[in-house]
């Protein structure tokens, strides 16, 4: 055989190899290939965009606007879209655009901190459950039923309403509510994996229970269960901008864009633009996680097709 | 040649009697999983209500009482004594139909949930009825197109309702159709001069016109339920839409299609008569869930419609910290969710004959 | 064999469309049919059940066909509109397909299914069609018609099902049936009578038969001539009581791969297949073996 050093001309046969050679050339090739499955899909790379978009956002805030959007302009309240505010002006005279833009900060915050509380929960209980078998599972699936007995929103509200107020409180009350399929789909898959051969083998070499679900159940629930994270985002933001709609998620002067649509809407008949543009915001950023989320599920799941 | 031997009478009779048997025995596993999911949940709502606020005694009365009202209160929920003994007396309470009394009414929390649940029952029921009459047809169609541009359009109309903030949508339906367009009538249920005009005998408003006979207050009605009934439909509609459509790519490819086809059925008969009776079972079960989902998106619409049902009641509520109220509406809400459950097991015994 | 053809095909060409491009199941296949039992053998694969549907023009989406000829006495189904085609499919052409327990549909009675295969193409009454199908399943041999019309398919058993899986295909009176593996998921004690069914039914109608099998001996005592597929191509077309006979190397593997009563084996030979028989027009590995 030839020796042919990997020149960036041939990165993408090297990814194609329909042997792979290495470990890691056999993943990169699988993502390779799903990514180029998810590049065919228009609904998902514009949903990708979007997601990408409210991302840079977040990241770029203080760059993309030198106006706070905290500070007040009373001469300026209730302005029309215009040159000088696009998105026109709040009952406060703030710019609504730069709030929205410092808005999206939340909804990031917001997203990011609930999968870090559902996605460790959610794969413990799970694949605790699938494991193991017997009463343990018996048990945590019951208390998933009860969970997912309950309408999300409902559940929410009740929680946000006992923990009192504000964004932290938000998200645990969303976390509690969020976290039951997770679990179910981490004990579905566990209990495929659980009979393998290569589990059996990791078992008499004398790996730990504890390891066996760490190193090697644990990451192979991952991508399902992130395909079902980035289809639940959506839900996930509705349900946060809801709560910051009734008052019970972030509150004033935060940028949070359910609030500002809760505060816009006694202006709603004359000054249509103050509780329209979050609100349309709301809906786009939803619907690129959910475009992707679509996406992903193609690519992930042959069977939708 | 000899006729065909039939199944011996005997022998089938055998069959029926071990399939009531299994049908008994379902019936019974039925039931206890639904006493212990709803033990469950009064173990939730209890813990809501008693467990995690740092004080239970203000959360029911509110930062406004009276030190002796507290100290009545603290008597009252037994607070001094151990958790499970506390969580006893709330459940007995709740077997007795006692939720409480609500600070904002001063009344007992089940008699305001009888009187605000048919409210928020005829918004969900009108907004399933359009989700069903449109979210039906359209996953028919997108699975009959598949992979084709019906079959794209139904999906992003579906995944935008996915998308859509209900309260926002809510809001700019009240703008363009009302205020700008003045199709239909503004929030509540029904204008100030027709209200309490007829006698409510089943709380919602559409049926109790129609029973005394009041026609004029029965389209006025209409009016005020269309706008948010078609808001919350379009939801469910983007859901059963996307259901309906997979479970009938499920049964395209079965093998009695190709027969029915054989047949020289239409391909309208082939869809409707043959396949859609047999997603009947998933598809009740989907209606079901959906339905439930609409009294959570409830929750929301009713805000912005000022709808006086039970999600407006629970959010009223909660401005007034009236834990007994909130926890209640949050019970009966799951009840429903469990109830609708039910139902969807008891659809599949109906409708399948497999089952039968 | 009749002298008037009742099905023609003509150089029939079908592929489907796989994950890494079209895979051709039906390459070049030509064949006619008068009022007489055809058997089509050939292996799992060799595209038998294709040319069923191809000839009802049932091939899914995802196939793409091309012929020069395609036709029932007559009719051009080639070229024949979806509305014109569902007025041949079941009156005029109809298929008996392989496991009951999947080709009925298991929410609608049986009876229902059967009237409802009367009263598309003869636009009767309800009334008339559940009468025809009592009929129709009297003349399937079933003891209690009445009982069984109310019967739902998971309640009967395979060969009572394939029974009302015939009485629906026939009960339009079509002139030709086509028979795809009919017995296989049955029981072999169910087969022979199955069979013998058949045969008197499509006799008392003078309808043509087309029987798709993988099981050579149950075609060779059944058909009148028999086709033989390998690959999607015809290998060989013959009088079935000339198999004893048969030249060519593919179908002569066939017949030696068979068990035999009066022959036993320890271990019977291995089909031996060519791939050149593919590329090669059809009857030149006959010509050959007769060199």
């Amino acid at each position: 055989m030839i020796e042919t050093p990997i020149g960036p001309a041939s990165w993408r046969d090297w990814l194609l190899a329909e042997a792979p050679q290495s470990r890691i050339q056999a993943r990169l090739s699988r993502w390779y290939a799903n990514w180029l499955a998810l590049r065919r899909n228009p609904l998902a790379v514009s949903g990708l965009i979007i997601v990408l978009i409210l991302v840079l956002m977040a990241v770029l805030a203080p760059w993309l606007t030198d106006r706070s959007p905290y500070d007040q302009a009373l001469s300026a309240r209730l302005q029309p879209p215009s040159s000088e505010h696009w998105f026109g002006t709040d009952e406060l005279g703030r710019d609504i655009l730069t709030r929205i833009v410092y808005g999206s900060q939340i909804t990031l915050l917001i997203v990011f901190l609930v999968s870090a509380i559902v996605l460790p929960v959610g794969l413990i209980v799970g694949t605790m459950a699938g494991y193991f078998g017997g009463l343990l599972d018996t048990i945590l699936m019951r208390i998933t039923d009860i969970f997912l007995a309950f309408p999300r929103l409902v559940m929410a509200l009740a929680f946000a309403a006992a923990l009192g107020p504000g964004i932290e409180n938000a998200v645990v009350a969303i976390s509690i509510t969020a976290w039951p399929p997770y679990a179910r789909l981490a004990r579905a898959e566990t209990m495929t994996l659980r009979g393998r051969d290569f589990i059996l083998a990791a078992r008499m070499q004398g790996a730990s229970a504890l390891r066996i679900l760490w190193s090697h159940i644990m990451p192979l629930c991952l991508p399902s269960v992130i395909v079902r994270l980035t289809l639940d985002m959506a839900g996930i933001i509705l349900i946060a901008a809801g709560l910051g709609f009734l008052g019970l998620g972030a509150q004033p002067p935060s940028p949070e864009w359910g609030l500002m649509v809760s505060s816009g809407r006694s202006y709603l008949l004359d000054q249509w633009w103050v509780a329209t543009m979050p609100g349309l915001a709301i809906f786009i950023v939803s619907f690129g996680f959910n475009l992707l989320g679509d996406g992903f599920r193609d690519v992930f799941d042959p069977r939708s097709q | 040649m000899p006729p065909v031997a039939t199944t011996p009478a005997k022998l089938l009779a055998g069959e029926r009697r071990s399939r009531a048997a299994a049908f008994a025995w379902q019936s019974i596993r039925l039931l206890t999983t639904l006493a212990l999911t709803f033990l469950g949940l009064t173990i939730v709502t209890f813990c809501i209500g008693r467990v995690i606020p740092i004080d239970p005694v203000l959360a029911v009365v509110g930062d406004r009482a009276s030190p002796d009202v507290y100290e009545r209160v603290r008597l009252e929920l037994g607070v001094d004594l151990p958790l499970y003994q506390q969580y006893w007396n709330y459940l007995v309470k709740l077997l007795h139909g006692d939720l409480g009394t609500a600070v904002l009414t001063a009344r007992p929390v089940l008699e305001d949930l009888m009187r605000v649940f048919p409210a928020t029952l005829e918004l969900a029921t009108v907004a399933i009825i359009i989700g069903v009459c449109f979210g039906v047809p359209m996953g028919v169609m997108a699975a009959t197109s598949q992979g084709r541009w019906p079959d794209h359009l139904i999906r992003l109309v579906g995944l935008i309702g996915y998308s859509m903030p209900v309260f926002w949508l809510g809001l700019v339906g009240l703008l363009v159709f009302y205020n700008n367009l003045d199709w239909v009538s503004g929030p509540g249920r029904v204008d100030v001069y027709y209200e309490d005009v007829v006698e409510p005998v089943t709380g919602m408003l559409l049926i109790d016109s129609l029973l005394a006979g009041d026609t004029a207050v029965f389209w006025n009605a209409v009016s005020h339920i269309i706008l948010p009934a078609s808001i919350l439909g379009y939801l469910s509609l983007a859901y059963i839409a996307r259901m309906t459509r997979s479970f009938m790519l499920g049964q395209l490819h079965q093998e009695y299609i190709l027969t029915a086809q054989v047949k020289g059925l239409s391909r309208s008969r082939v869809v409707w008569r043959h396949a859609l009776p047999n997603i009947m079972v998933p598809l009740i079960t989907v209606v079901a869930l959906s339905y439930g989902y609409l009294l959570e998106g409830a929750v929301l619409t009713e805000t912005v419609f000022a709808w006086p049902g039970l999600g407006r009641y629970i959010t009223a509520a909660l401005f007034n910290a009236d834990m007994n109220a909130v926890l209640g509406g949050t019970l009966v809400v799951g009840v429903v969710f469990i109830g609708l459950n039910l139902l969807s097991d008891l659809a599949y015994y109906l409708v399948d004959p497999r089952a039968r | 064999m009749s002298a008037l053809p009742l099905l023609t095909v003509e150089d029939l060409h079908v592929s489907y469309q796989g994950r890494s491009g079209r895979v051709p199941a039906l390459r070049g296949v030509s064949f006619e049919v008068g009022q007489e039992r055809l058997g089509i053998v050939g292996e799992s694969g060799s595209g038998k059940s294709t040319i069923g549907l191809s000839v009802l023009r049932l091939l899914p989406g995802t196939a793409s066909l091309a012929a020069t000829r395609l036709a029932l006495r007559g009719i051009d189904l080639l070229h024949a509109t979806e509305s014109a085609l569902r007025t041949v499919r079941g009156r005029r052409i109809s298929m008996v397909l392989q496991d009951p327990k999947f080709s009925l549909n298991p929410v609608l009675t049986v009876g229902q299914q059967i009237a409802e295969s009367y009263a598309v193409h003869a636009h009767s009454t309800r009334h008339e069609a559940k009468r025809k199908a009592l009929e129709m399943l009297e003349a399937v041999r079933i003891r209690d018609p009445e009982r069984v019309f109310g019967l739902y398919p998971h309640e009967v058993s395979g060969g009572m099902g394939q029974r009302v899986m015939i009485a629906m295909m026939l009960i339009p009176e079509p002139d030709f049936l086509i028979a795809d593996e009919p017995t296989s998921a049955l029981d072999v004690t169910v087969q022979a009578q199955l069979l013998e069914l058949i045969d008197e039914l499509i006799r008392r109608r003078q309808m043509g038969l087309i029987l798709i099998s993988h099981n050579l001996n149950l075609v060779a005592s059944f058909c009148d001539r028999i086709l033989v597929l390998y690959g999607g191509r015809v290998m060989e077309m013959l009088n079935a009581s000339e198999l004893a006979s048969a030249r060519h190397p593919y179908t002569r593997g066939l017949l030696a791969c068979r068990p035999l009563i009066d022959r036993p084996q320890a271990e019977l030979p291995q089909l031996k297949r060519d791939l050149a028989w593919l590329s090669e027009p059809v009857g030149a590995g006959v010509a050959r073996t007769r060199d």
